[in-house]
């Protein structure tokens, strides 16, 4: 089991009041499932995103991530399971401006350590073409489209392999003609054998997933299966080859 | 085992990383950053152009000394501060020239020595003197170990000496001043209503140097003896040892015969004191290090204002760059790494502080050197200064930049993320 979080909760004190936006969460993702998490505004998706994605600490129950307890991680191990675990897709991209396309996917290698430069750029080369920018590596930020800022920054949530791609509401500062784009590149890496967990709100971004999760007020209220998507084994061996 | 080869790898990566940001972070805030540097400019500019000063004035004196001689060694009469002999009245400390016989056979170091007196009296020729001339009594060996030539005459001989004949050597300001013609061996001048007859002029003393100004260019120098029978004078000694390497052997001989032939006994401390040459040096290292001490704290508070200014700004980097902290961390940035990340850049700012200060130093320096007068056309910035700038700059990176970079390594990735 890839991620298996057993009663967790997240309680926000603002001033004297407590906010529960996580109100006892169990759930247990597969390795190369492909789940969207749907919700009104304020659900708790992303408190649950960044929980996953070992960004912030859930205040109770525990988080196994590939059977590993994350709790109990100091804030560096918890860097060291960002980096090498989990890539993280954020809403409004969050690419560093002063650096072009592949310095940005070139970031978590820096972070990793233990590869040479030589070795960091021909990764991050292979993650741009992978999401189709083979001709932007040298364009800034500012010199891409939003669609294209979005590859970027799946690129570099990519660059280290992670076992699972968390994604909280990729499509949200698009169009939905770019946004369909994104869905069908989400849709090849998962064919491919990526583990993806994203947020929508939107019910044809949700239809691409294989699983979909409802939230309310800090619960799972439904998990649904839509259709096993699933990759059999023969799948596999075609895509390897 | 693979762990504790790679960290330092790893380090060494993050470093030459964050030393590259750094740079850029500099680059693309240039305006900024050489503002924020202004007070370790002025620190390492100030430093390092006050050792070089002192580097300069130092040099010129050695230079200056090498042409003083430095076997030279003075004998002058001295009241031990404890002690009988404190309360000994000034006829039993002064020396007088008996207590000298001898000296050379017992002192095998001592190449020669002449007795000495020296006082200021008016001088006249005619209608024209000289107020507070300086009249030397010399012996004729005097001529062996100060190194200036008779221009004109002849030097004292042993029968001026024997014979404590009024006569004298003047310098040529002596002459000049007196309205003597270029050629006045002869002529008598009149010193303490005695008349002397000039037998020769002598050149000045080194003129232009550190020591040279110290006394006046107006000698007139009388036999010791005639010195000694007119005014029964205050006497010392000046020696020259055969090397200058022999020097601490020259003192241990005099001290030996002198405290023999004033008769000190075995407790009693010494009523004379010997000073060389590098006892002055000594005396300027102690000036120079206190110069250095003034100036180092005057450049301890710039380097302080600087480094406050440094705080200052890195903490508006922080702030700035708190969304950027926020991504690096959730793609796996350590708290360590991004500690080094601001560190590295406060500081290499520091470090670009230093270099625009030694640069501003090198050019106050050679602005030092131009100054006439005032002996430091030897002024130069050592390269050890150079290193100790850099590493008080450097220093204060660390120490002013600690506390923006904690801050940044503590930040929490999601609020970082949040923040506008
Ligand atoms: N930093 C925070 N401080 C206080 N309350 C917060 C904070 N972040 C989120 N919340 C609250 O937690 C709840 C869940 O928020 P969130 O997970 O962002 O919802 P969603 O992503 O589903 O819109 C909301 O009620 C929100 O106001
Ligand atoms: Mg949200």
């Amino acid at each position: 089991m890839l991620i298996c979080l057993k009663n967790v909760t997240r309680v926000y004190k603002v001033g004297v009041e407590r906010i529960h936006a996580l109100a006892g969460i169990n759930l247990e993702v597969e390795p190369n499932e492909y789940v969207a998490v749907m919700g009104a505004s304020g659900s708790g998706k992303s408190t649950l995103m960044n929980i996953l994605g070992c960004l912030d600490r859930c205040s109770g129950g525990t988080y196994e991530l590939n059977g590993r307890d994350t709790t109990r991680l100091s804030s560096g191990g918890l860097a060291h399971v960002r980096n090498t675990q989990i890539g993280f897709v954020f809403q409004s991209f969050e690419l560093l401006p002063r650096l072009n396309a592949l310095k940005n996917v070139e970031l978590p290698l820096i972070y990793a350590g233990g590869t040479t430069w030589l070795a960091r750029r021909t990764r991050a080369k292979e993650k741009l073409e992978r999401v189709g920018l083979a001709g932007r590596i040298r364009h800034r930020p500012n010199q891409l489209s939003g669609g294209e800022k979005q590859r970027v920054a799946i690129a570099r949530a990519l660059s280290n392999n992670p076992s699972i791609l968390l994604a909280d509401e990729p499509t949200g500062n698009l169009d939905s003609h770019t946004s369909r784009d994104i869905m069908m590149l989400f849709d090849e890496l998962h064919r491919q054998g990526q583990t993806i967990v994203m947020v929508t709100h939107e019910e044809d971004v949700a239809r691409h997933a294989e699983r979909i999760l409802h939230m309310r007020d800090g619960k799972i209220i439904s998990d649904e299966h839509t259709g096993d998507r699933r990759l059999t084994p023969e799948d596999m061996e075609v895509d390897d080859a | 085992m693979l762990r504790v080869l790679t960290a330092p790898l790893l380090f060494v990566a993050l470093l030459v990383q964050s030393i590259r940001l750094a740079l850029g972070q500099i680059w693309a805030n240039k305006m900024r950053s050489t503002l924020t540097t202004v007070g370790i400019v002025i620190g390492v500019a100030s430093v390092t152009s006050v050792i070089a000063a002192l580097t300069g004035l130092r040099a010129k004196v050695l230079k200056d000394f090498e042409t003083l001689g430095t076997n030279k060694i003075f004998i002058v009469p001295h009241w031990p501060r404890e002690g009988k002999f404190r309360h000994f009245n000034w006829r039993q400390i002064r020396f007088r020239p008996k207590q000298f016989e001898g000296l050379l056979e017992r002192c095998p170091s001592i190449e020669d020595y002449t007795l000495m007196t020296d006082r200021g009296q008016t001088v006249y020729h005619g209608v024209h003197s000289i107020d507070g001339a300086r009249v030397n009594g010399i012996n004729p060996s005097w001529h062996r170990i100060e190194n200036r030539s008779v221009v004109a005459g002849r030097p004292f001989t042993l029968m001026d000496e024997e014979n404590g004949w009024q006569v004298c050597l003047i310098t040529p300001d002596v002459r000049d001043e007196l309205r003597l013609d270029r050629d006045c061996i002869g002529r008598r001048i009149v010193i303490d209503r005695r008349s002397f007859q000039i037998v020769g002029v002598v050149e000045g003393r080194v003129k232009g140097g550190m020591f040279g100004d110290m006394g006046s260019s107006k000698e007139v120098f009388i036999p010791f003896e005639t010195a000694w029978r007119l005014w029964d004078p205050w006497i010392y000694a000046m020696a020259s040892c055969r090397k200058p390497e022999l020097s601490k052997e020259a003192q241990a001989e005099l001290r030996f015969f002198l405290r023999q032939s004033r008769r000190l006994g075995p407790g009693d401390p010494d009523t004379f004191r010997l000073e060389v040459i590098e006892e002055y040096l000594k005396t300027f290292n102690k000036m120079a290090m206190a110069i250095t001490a003034v100036a180092g704290g005057v450049v301890g508070i710039s380097l302080l204002v600087g480094g406050v200014g440094i705080m200052n700004i890195m903490l508006v980097s922080v702030s700035e760059r708190t969304r950027e902290i926020g991504l690096r961390k959730a793609v796996g940035a350590k708290p360590s790494a991004i500690l080094l990340q601001f560190l590295v850049e406060s500081v290499v700012l520091c470090l670009f502080g230093g270099l625009l200060g030694t640069l501003a130093g090198q050019g106050m320096t050679s602005l030092i050197a131009k100054i006439p007068n005032a002996s430091l056309d030897m002024a130069y910035i050592p390269l050890w200064a150079i290193g100790l700038s850099f590493g008080f700059a450097g220093s204060v990176g660390v120490f002013f930049g600690m506390f923006p970079a904690i801050k940044a390594a503590r930040l929490d990735p999601i609020e970082a993320l949040r923040h506008e």
